[in-house]
């Protein structure tokens, strides 16, 4: 089911949260969304969970305005800070959150055992919920997000307090759902949603920053390359010299643990090229050389940070 | 209905998870049945197979029990975040404002019908009037539908339960003392509208057996009104 936003804002009091925002997300896709804390994020999820209504503008689930419509039925929703009912059993939760979102009663049993495999919930089914760890407790707010099985997953940070084995499984099951649902992520952890998404949305104050592929992003907002490159064969001052001079060139410098020249160009394989050439025809040994992906927190900062 | 009827189920088993039910019937019955039966202007000392003493305890006891259990409803969901999960579910703010308010209301109840022993006692006793216990019994459900409604406005104005007890019973005290007071202080139509605003005007003559649509439309619009408020308050989302 495919999401639409349309010119979407919220304000509270005089601070806009949300200012002017429009993007899709369609069947299949994983979208992770990203920002720093009070870009707006945590709002855009209310709005489009039907939690909070929007001052302005469209969101349009399956080809319905939610403004007109309760379509709720249709998310499965992992809110922030993932609140839950301490004093329930984790079954009885389940089977709770499974009536609300109109489960038959008879396939209410077999979807429940179905969220307890696939969340790995097991072994502390019949505990509390006040009384499991914190990996657990996510684990059964994922569950009672996808009890239903909705067409559209909206997760905020759903792999907060699980550890590394747990993130990799949870991220796993995401990918496998993806694949028929739209799901929406949130979250600070930038590797999980290069690992996950399809797509990543950057939001600052409110406005949409960066829209686009994880590689469209890099080459979109850093325009330089960087090369690693390790020569020997003369003094590293006239090696310098000599790469400086390569066109393309912008700097060189050091790397950050002093080994290696690190060199900033516009065209990173031009400038491979030209430094091979260069240590041909100078009998230098070249010993290693290999290009720097921009890393994602790179851009995250440089499109958040001005 | 379907939707509202689970949460009611959810809170009435809360209820007596959380021990909040049991202590209610122990404290609302061990009450009223000792000023009913043991002590003081008791059941005896009337002389009379009446349940009036009864409906006159049960009033007092409900006006203080409804706002322990009204407390928690919102200000609770609204501290910990629980509303967010329910309000992204497939239940409109009605929904959840009529769940809530049929649980509490079978939650008083279920204490009410603990005290049919009391009835059927006195009906063999002596020659009971049935039709002024009927009506005193519907009284009780009527007056607390109404104390319900505003718990229920209380609690979804604050997300502190103390606070939410509080002001139910602040609120509570208007409609049951202030109103009357300043209602007999004051003569003409000013004094005639502030004691039809007062609720034992109208819970008297039910429990002396009289149903007048008055009464009866009084509580209900009451109700009506608390819980209307409150569906705004949840739909404000603050």
């Amino acid at each position: 089911m495919d999401i639409v936003i349309d010119g979407l804002s919220k304000s509270y009091g005089n601070q806009k949260a949300v200012d002017n925002i429009s993007f899709e997300v369609r069947t299949g896709e994983i979208v992770g969304f990203l920002g720093p804390n009070g870009a707006g994020k945590t709002t855009t999820m209310r709005m489009i969970t039907q939690y909070l209504s929007p001052d302005s503008g469209q969101i349009t689930i399956g080809g319905k305005s939610t403004t007109r419509n309760n379509l709720r039925g249709n998310i499965g929703y992992l809110p922030e800070h993932n609140p839950l009912y301490d004093d329930m059993p984790v079954i009885e939760y389940l089977a709770f959150c499974g009536q609300l979102q109109g489960i038959a009663r008879g396939n209410l049993d077999q979807r429940i055992r179905e969220m307890v495999v696939m969340c790995g919930l097991n072994d502390e089914k019949h505990k509390k919920i006040g009384e499991l760890s914190k990996g657990y407790r996510q684990r059964v707010g994922l569950a009672q997000a996808m009890i239903h099985d909705p067409a559209i997953l909206i997760l905020d940070e759903p792999t907060t307090g699980l550890d590394p084995n747990q993130r990799v499984e949870i991220r796993d099951l995401i990918k496998k759902l993806g694949v028929h649902k739209s799901v929406i992520l949130c979250t600070h952890i930038l590797p999980e949603v290069e690992a996950t998404c399809d797509r990543i949305l950057i939001i600052n104050k409110g406005k949409i920053v960066a829209n686009g592929t994880p590689e469209a992003l890099r080459s979109h907002t850093s325009g330089k390359s960087f090369i690693l490159v390790d020569i020997e064969g003369a003094p590293r001052e006239v090696i310098t010299q000599a790469i400086k001079s390569l066109p393309g060139v912008s700097s060189v410098g050091l790397s950050a643990d002093h080994r290696l020249l690190e060199v900033e160009c516009a065209d990173g394989n031009q400038t491979a090229r030209a430094i091979y050439k260069l240590c041909v025809g100078k009998e230098w040994m070249l010993l290693q050389l290999s290009p720097v992906e921009v890393r994602l927190e790179d851009i995250f900062r440089n499109v958040t940070m001005n | 209905m379907r939707e509202s009827w689970i949460i009611a189920k959810k809170e009435l088993n809360s209820f007596f998870d959380s021990l909040v039910a049991y202590i209610l019937l122990v404290a609302f019955l061990g009450f009223s049945g000792f000023f009913t039966w043991l002590w003081g202007n008791d059941i005896f000392f009337h002389k009379q197979a009446s349940l009036d003493i009864f409906f006159n305890v049960a009033l007092w006891s409900l006006f203080f029990f409804i706002p322990a259990i009204t407390m928690r409803q919102f200000a609770e969901e609204k501290k910990t975040g629980t509303i967010e999960l329910l309000l992204t579910k497939k239940l409109s703010n009605h929904q959840l404002v009529i769940g809530k308010f049929l649980a509490c209301l079978l939650l008083v109840a279920i204490a009410l019908a603990f005290t049919i022993p009391y009835y059927v006692s006195v009906a063999r006793l002596g020659n009971i009037d049935h039709g002024s216990t009927i009506t005193g019994y519907l009284g009780l459900i009527l007056m607390s539908s109404m104390y319900i409604a505003i718990g229920l406005l209380a609690s979804s104005l604050t997300n502190n339960q103390i606070v939410a007890f509080l002001m139910a019973l602040l609120i509570g005290v208007v409609f049951q003392f202030i109103f009357g007071s300043l209602g007999s202080s004051q003569s003409g139509w000013l004094g005639s509208i502030l004691t039809d605003l007062s609720v034992p005007t109208h819970y008297e003559s039910m429990s002396r057996g009289v149903i007048d649509t008055k009464d009866v439309l009084y509580f209900l619009s009451i109700t009506f009104l608390g819980l209307m408020l409150t569906e705004l308050n949840i739909s404000k989302r603050s």
